[in-house]
Parts: C-alpha cells; sequence; structure tokens
C-alpha cells in the first residue's frame, strides 16, 4: 500500500522523483527504501546533511542504504550557515534553537533539491507526529508521508522486514541536534511505552481515565495526553483570519487531488 | 442460460468528468469485446469520490447531455454508472444510473450517507429516500451504493421485493488490519458479501474502485458471490482489473429450492414489529 501511495501520489502532484532526507536512521531507512521501490532507484535522491555533531556511524549508515537500494546520497553540510547565522547574534542561543535551524535548514536544502520535478518525502513517524516531537516547517514538512501512519514501533518492524540492517533498527533513535543526544532521554520514555499508550488512546479510542484503570501508569498517560494536545498545532495548517462568506481552509474545501490523474 | 457481466475496477480522476468518460468508453468497449450484457463501474465513477466543494461543480441532472456519451454506448451494452446527481429541486445526491438500449433506465439515490471517521458524505449531499428494483436481462436488481451494503435492511428489502441480484458500486477506502494479516476492510466487505449471497440467496456484485484520493487508497477487490455462498469471481486487491463473471439464474431457482429461507420469510410480522414500535398504523390485508 505504501509503494502505491507514493508511486500514485507523486503522479498526481505531476512529480517524478523523490527526495528523501537520509539521517542513517531507521524512519527514513524505510522511507527512501519505500521510495526506491516505488519509483525506481535512478528516480530517488537522498540528502544526508550533517552537523558538526553528526556520528560517523549517521554517515556510515546511510551511504550503506545508498549502495543497498541503489539511489544517489549526496553530502550537504550544513554546519557553516547554520553557525554563521547563529555566530551574529548577540544573544545566548538555546540548543532548542539550534535544533530547531538545523531541522528547517535540512528541509530547505530538501526543498531546493526537489525543483523541478521532486517531490519531498516526510519521515515523521506516527509517535512523532502525534507527541508533537519535531520541528514545525523542519523535519515535519513534506509533499507527501508514506510512514506518518506507523508507530515508531511498527516501523521497526516494517524496516526489518524490507531488510534495513538491524544495526539501523536496533541503534537508539537520535536527532543528533546536539552530541549524546537521544529521543528517549529527552522524552522522558521509551517509544514502546509511549506507543502502547498511544495506540490505546488514539485507535482504540480509549479515555485517559480508562487507561489508568487498565494499569497504565497515571503520570505518563497525562503527560502524553498533555503532549498531543499541546502540539496539536503542528499537525494541522495554519489559522487563517475568517472574515468573507468563503475563506480557504474554512469552507473553501477542495481536495488537494483535484483533477489529478 | 447464464448472463455474462463485467465489473470494471478503475480508478476515477477526481472532478475530471470529461477525463472520466473517455475512461468509462474504453472499459466499455473492452466489456463488450468480453461478450458481457452489463458493465458495472463503482460508486461516483464518473466524478471521483472525496469531491468535497467539487460536489456542486460536477453535479449534472440524469438527463444532462454530459452523460450522453454514456447513453450512447448502453446501445449494446448495459452500463450501471455512479454520478453526483442534481434533482430537480437542486439537491445533491450520489447516485448510480443503469443505462440500457441508448435510455437511462433506473436511478438510485444513496441512502446511507456515511459522515463520521474518514467520511463526510452527509455534509456535500442529500440522502435518498427509497430502495426500488428494476429489471433488465440479468433479473431482478437493487442497487447499494456502499455504505448502504453495511445497512442490513438494504439487501433485506431488496430480496423481499423479489431482487435476484444485488449491485453493490462502492468507494471502499482500504484501513485496518484483520486477525491473521488481511486488510481489514477487506475481511468484512466479503463476510458481508457472503452472508447477504447466502442468506438471501441473491448475487452480491461487490464493485470497489482502485487508486488513490488525498492519500486514501481505495483497496478493489471486487467480487461476485453467488446464492450459494462461493465467490464467482474477484479481482486483485489495489490493481485495475476487467472482471468478468456470470450471473445464472437457474443457480437462484436451485438455492432457493435447496433453501427456501425467502419463500418462508414473514415480512407481515417484519412490518407489525416495526409499526407497532414506531406507532404507525398496520393494516393486515390477507
Amino acid at each position: 500500500m505504501l509503494v502505491l501511495f507514493i508511486r500514485d501520489e507523486t503522479a498526481k502532484a505531476r512529480l517524478q522523483r523523490a527526495v528523501v532526507g537520509v539521517s542513517g536512521g531507521v524512519d527514513s531507512a524505510v522511507t527512501v527504501a519505500l521510495a526506491t521501490e516505488a519509483l525506481g532507484p535512478e528516480k530517488v535522491l537522498g540528502l544526508f546533511t550533517p552537523y558538526r555533531v553528526s556520528s560517523a556511524e549517521s554517515r556510515d549508515h546511510a551511504y550503506q542504504l545508498s549502495r543497498m537500494f541503489g539511489f544517489a546520497l549526496e553530502e550537504v553540510p550544513i554546519t557553516e550557515q547554520v553557525d554563521a547565522y547563529f555566530r551574529v547574534r548577540k544573544e545566548k542561543v538555546d540548543k532548542v534553537r539550534i535544533g530547531n535551524k538545523m531541522a528547517r535548514e535540512r528541509k530547505s536544502i530538501e526543498y531546493d533539491r526537489s525543483w523541478p520535478d521532486g517531490i519531498v518525502l516526510g519521515t515523521s513517524n506516527k509517535t512523532e507526529l502525534l507527541l508533537g516531537y519535531g520541528t514545525q516547517f523542519g523535519d515535519m514538512a513534506s509533499g507527501i508521508n508514506p510512514v506518518g501512519d506507523l508507530y515508531k514501533t511498527q516501523l521497526r518492524e516494517l524496516a526489518l522486514s524490507i531488510g534495513i540492517p538491524e544495526a539501523i533498527v536496533r541503534k537508539p533513535p537520535t536527532a543528533e541536534l546536539w552530541e549524546g543526544q537521544t529521543d528517549e532521554d529527552e522524552l522522558g520514555f521509551t517509544y514502546a511505552d509511549a506507543d502502547l499508550i498511544l495506540y490505546h488512546m488514539v485507535d482504540r479510542r480509549l479515555r485517559p481515565a480508562e487507561l489508568i484503570e487498565h494499569g497504565f501508569d497515571a503520570q505518563l498517560v497525562t503527560r502524553i495526553r498533555e503532549l498531543v494536545r499541546r502540539n496539536h498545532y503542528k499537525r494541522v495548517m495554519p489559522l487563517i483570519a475568517k472574515l468573507s462568506l468563503r475563506t480557504v481552509g474554512h469552507d473553501f474545501l477542495y481536495p488537494r487531488d483535484w483533477e489529478a490523474d | 442460460m447464464s448472463v455474462r457481466i463485467a465489473i470494471a475496477q478503475c480508478a476515477p480522476a477526481l472532478g475530471a468528468v470529461k477525463r472520466n468518460i473517455d475512461m468509462h468508453e474504453k472499459w466499455i468497449a473492452r466489456a463488450r469485446s468480453a461478450g458481457a450484457r452489463l458493465v458495472i463501474f463503482p460508486e461516483l465513477s464518473l466524478t471521483g469520490y472525496y469531491l468535497k466543494d467539487l460536489a456542486a461543480d460536477v453535479a449534472c441532472a440524469a438527463d444532462d447531455p454530459q452523460l450522453a456519451p454514456i447513453a450512447d454506448a448502453s446501445r449494446d451494452i448495459d452500463i450501471s454508472a455512479g454520478f453526483v446527481e442534481r434533482s430537480a429541486d437542486a439537491k445533491l445526491h450520489i447516485a448510480q444510473g443503469h443505462w440500457s438500449a441508448g435510455k437511462l433506465v433506473h436511478v438510485h439515490r444513496k441512502v446511507y450517507l456515511p459522515t463520521y471517521g474518514i467520511f463526510d458524505d452527509g455534509r456535500y449531499f442529500g440522502p435518498g429516500d427509497r430502495f426500488e428494483t428494476y429489471t433488465w436481462a440479468g433479473g431482478t436488481t437493487g442497487v447499494a451504493i456502499c455504505e448502504d451494503l453495511w445497512h442490513v435492511s438494504t439487501p433485506y428489502l431488496y430480496a423481499a421485493a423479489g431482487a435476484t441480484i444485488v449491485l453493490a458500486p462502492s468507494a471502499s477506502p482500504g484501513r485496518g488490519v484483520a486477525e491473521g494479516g488481511d486488510l481489514g476492510t477487506a475481511e468484512s466487505c466479503r463476510l458481508m458479501d457472503r452472508f447477504y449471497a447466502s442468506y438471501l440467496t441473491v448475487y452480491v456484485v461487490y464493485v470497489n474502485r482502485v487508486g488513490h484520493e488525498d492519500g486514501i487508497a481505495f483497496w478493489g477487490g471486487s467480487e461476485i458471490v453467488a446464492p450459494d455462498g462461493t465467490v464467482a469471481a474477484r479481482a486483485p486487491e489495489f490493481d485495475e482489473d476487467l472482471l468478468i463473471g456470470e450471473i445464472d439464474p437457474e443457480l437462484v431457482a436451485r438455492e432457493r429450492a435447496r433453501n427456501p429461507l425467502l419463500r418462508d420469510e414473514r415480512e407481515d410480522i417484519v412490518l407489525r414489529n416495526i409499526a407497532g414500535r414506531l406507532g404507525l398504523p398496520f393494516d393486515r390485508r390477507d
């Protein structure tokens, strides 16, 4: 289904190629593998965009994927432009700001390299989207996203079943926004725990009180529910002030695949 | 004498009626060369399904000239196809027309408009208000558009009114996973088709589309289930396919002889029960 999704929706956007930011992690590994199957490896461009804190292991994994699935991988370092931007700001910069800047820098490169006939594939999984664990208009931005309805746990299983190397699937997930960062340390819980709660909360529609009754940790349930609620703005289009009798996003509602083949 | 039918498991373009008419003509030609007496297209096959505000843009009267190519093509093969009907009083309906010998002979307006989850039919369309059978070369037939079929009373009413065929044009989005790994939607639909066919002793002709609209995949899997519960023909999932199968009135007769559920059906009790509960008068005429 995901291969057909990429093939069909790329064509409906009247585009022929796909551009994927390949970090060496499992989400982009699955995305780029699906893209090569959907469009052919010659129609897929992988972009490895290291910052100075990016690890050698990430680079090795990105190149390994490129060899395995046959897509072209380009390396575009982002250290210079990110550092140059913050150097002229005479203030103390929180590391979250640097992380966001990196994510948006990478996405701007992906969009640039997609011109004129490529679509940018999203790599945000369902866990990240629901928790809002990503940068708006950064890693969360894309033309189409084939993996956004798969929890991290499901994505790992899919990765193994399509031959993504164990070393990539099993390593601790990290956004590499600063040295030694891992997602699970930063979030304070594991993907496995979050996914189980999210699955019951979102897919099975159990209320937080019911989850707690069923024995899930009350603090964790509350925390996850709060993240989902607070970050909902990242998952929707920007609000438009309603004035006229017909307004984009409110009551001018046309499908995106409008007259698309 | 069995009657050959064809199911056009196609992928209509969203909101592009002219292009869809051309596409229909190609499938009709293929069905004609395969010797089919009827070719059935999925729900809203001439317009696409997730139309949103496009619904009003593509709507037309059932006798609108833009549908003339379909009427013309029906001179030597019956055609069942889906469109947005604008009624005389300007209401929009999800409709399935049946064209035969150059004329529109029946229109069913979707009664049950799903407006929950990924569906928003009720926002853009008005509901039909009747289930009427009609008769063509293959036998007496009732049309159940997608959600119509999920309501048990729909195929029941058709079978009670004498239908031997239930045509179910659909635009069913594939989702979920069934026990054992099959697509969840596929399992539900197959269960439904087989149940209705066996217990109402009718042919269920399930016609689903393929392709994507705004990220949603229609899963195909069209099938013809015979009144003995066997799958007479089944199309692949997710791929376009012209599915050919036979409707055998003799099989209906044999099954009804063996299994006379419909003969013994007590519609009067059903009606008395419902009338009583709704406080409606019930006049039993013996």
